[in-house]
């Protein structure tokens, strides 16, 4: 139909005639708003932990903070289904073409929450490690960085709303506003 | 028994190894021609017994290489440990007790790919962990520029 595109492959002419003034209509800012509200606010991780903060992660899930109440609590096993991946723990140089699998087998629109000081920048084993990769940035691009070794279950929700802060600035039907 | 028998016990078994009493448990250096003989006597003596390897680490001295020996025995809850010292550093080499206690069979490979020290008769010596021409990162003098951010 033409309506979803990506955002940076939008022109001016491809809107319909409806469409003539910037900002987007009425219609499709409420569109886009509705829909970032729905993948806002049901964002189901892929279970990846390699390291102690999946246990705070864990802790997330269980009842004291838990994130089920943002919806998040369908944690599914397999990439495929998953709309976010939260990088708990640190990364091997042996896993992290692993991680890159799985990463390219999640469907858009998708993404990364780096949880942990070793998945933020190599953590503790920055200096003096010949296994840990230093920062998971280096292996996929990251959303959200949520430093702290654990981090607490707080920062983790913390950091998943940040995330849902970012989703809903998103734009796919309608245009931001032209710079004056 | 207590750990002053054991210190008897060991010296009545093995003249050439010398026993001292460590800071928690008995402490054993077993000259390295001798070591799988006097392990497999810890084992089937029957006052002994030590039948549980607890743990098999290596050890990276200047000059040589050593292998200590965490051994507990659950029928008489006694635990000793026992220390060989390989000669040199350059290719270490040592008997394997993976026959006396099968545990030892992925402990040695363990020490195998971390440090570099072979074990004669395992039953299947080959890396664990890292690539196979990874070089051997818990030697003191290991090197790596790609990987490691020294400071």
């Amino acid at each position: 139909m033409g309506i979803i595109k990506k955002k940076q492959d939008i022109e001016i002419n491809d809107y319909p005639p409806v469409e003539l003034h910037e900002g987007g209509s009425i219609l499709l800012t409420k569109l886009d708003d509705l829909v970032n509200w729905a993948r806002s606010n049901s964002l189901w991780p892929l279970t990846f932990g390699t390291r102690c903060c999946a246990i705070e992660f864990m802790a997330v899930g269980a009842s004291r903070h838990d994130m089920a109440r943002f919806g998040f609590e369908v944690a599914r096993a397999t990439p495929r289904q998953a709309d976010m991946i939260i990088i708990s723990g640190s990364i091997n140089y042996k896993m992290a073409p692993v991680l890159k699998r799985l990463y390219d087998q999640m469907a858009d629109p998708k993404y990364v929450i780096a949880m942990g000081a070793c998945a933020v920048s190599g953590g503790p084993f920055y200096y003096n490690s010949y296994s840990i990769v230093k920062g998971a940035d280096h292996v996929i691009p990251v959303d959200v960085y949520i430093p702290g070794c654990p981090p607490r279950p707080e920062a983790l929700l913390y950091g998943m709303m940040q995330l849902q802060k970012k989703i809903r600035r998103e734009r796919n039907f309608s245009r931001r506003k032209k710079a004056k | 028994m207590t750990n002053e028998l054991l210190t008897t016990a060991i010296g009545q078994i093995e003249a050439e190894a010398e026993t001292r009493q460590g800071a928690q448990y008995v402490e054993t250096f077993v000259p390295f021609a001798k070591m799988h003989d006097f392990m497999l006597r810890l084992k089937e003596d029957v006052t002994l017994a030590f039948d549980y390897l607890i743990c098999v680490s290596g050890v990276d001295h200047a000059d040589h290489m050593q292998m200590v020996y965490h051994l507990e025995s659950t029928l008489h809850n006694h635990m000793i440990v026992v220390k060989i010292k390989t000669d040199g550093r350059d290719n270490p080499a040592i008997d394997s007790v993976a026959d006396i206690w099968p545990t030892a069979e992925f402990h040695e490979r363990e020490a195998f790919d971390l440090l570099g020290i072979h074990f004669n008769n395992h039953p299947d010596l080959r890396r664990m962990f890292l690539d196979d021409n990874w070089g051997y990162p818990l030697r003191k003098d290991y090197k790596d520029d790609i990987h490691i951010v020294s400071r």
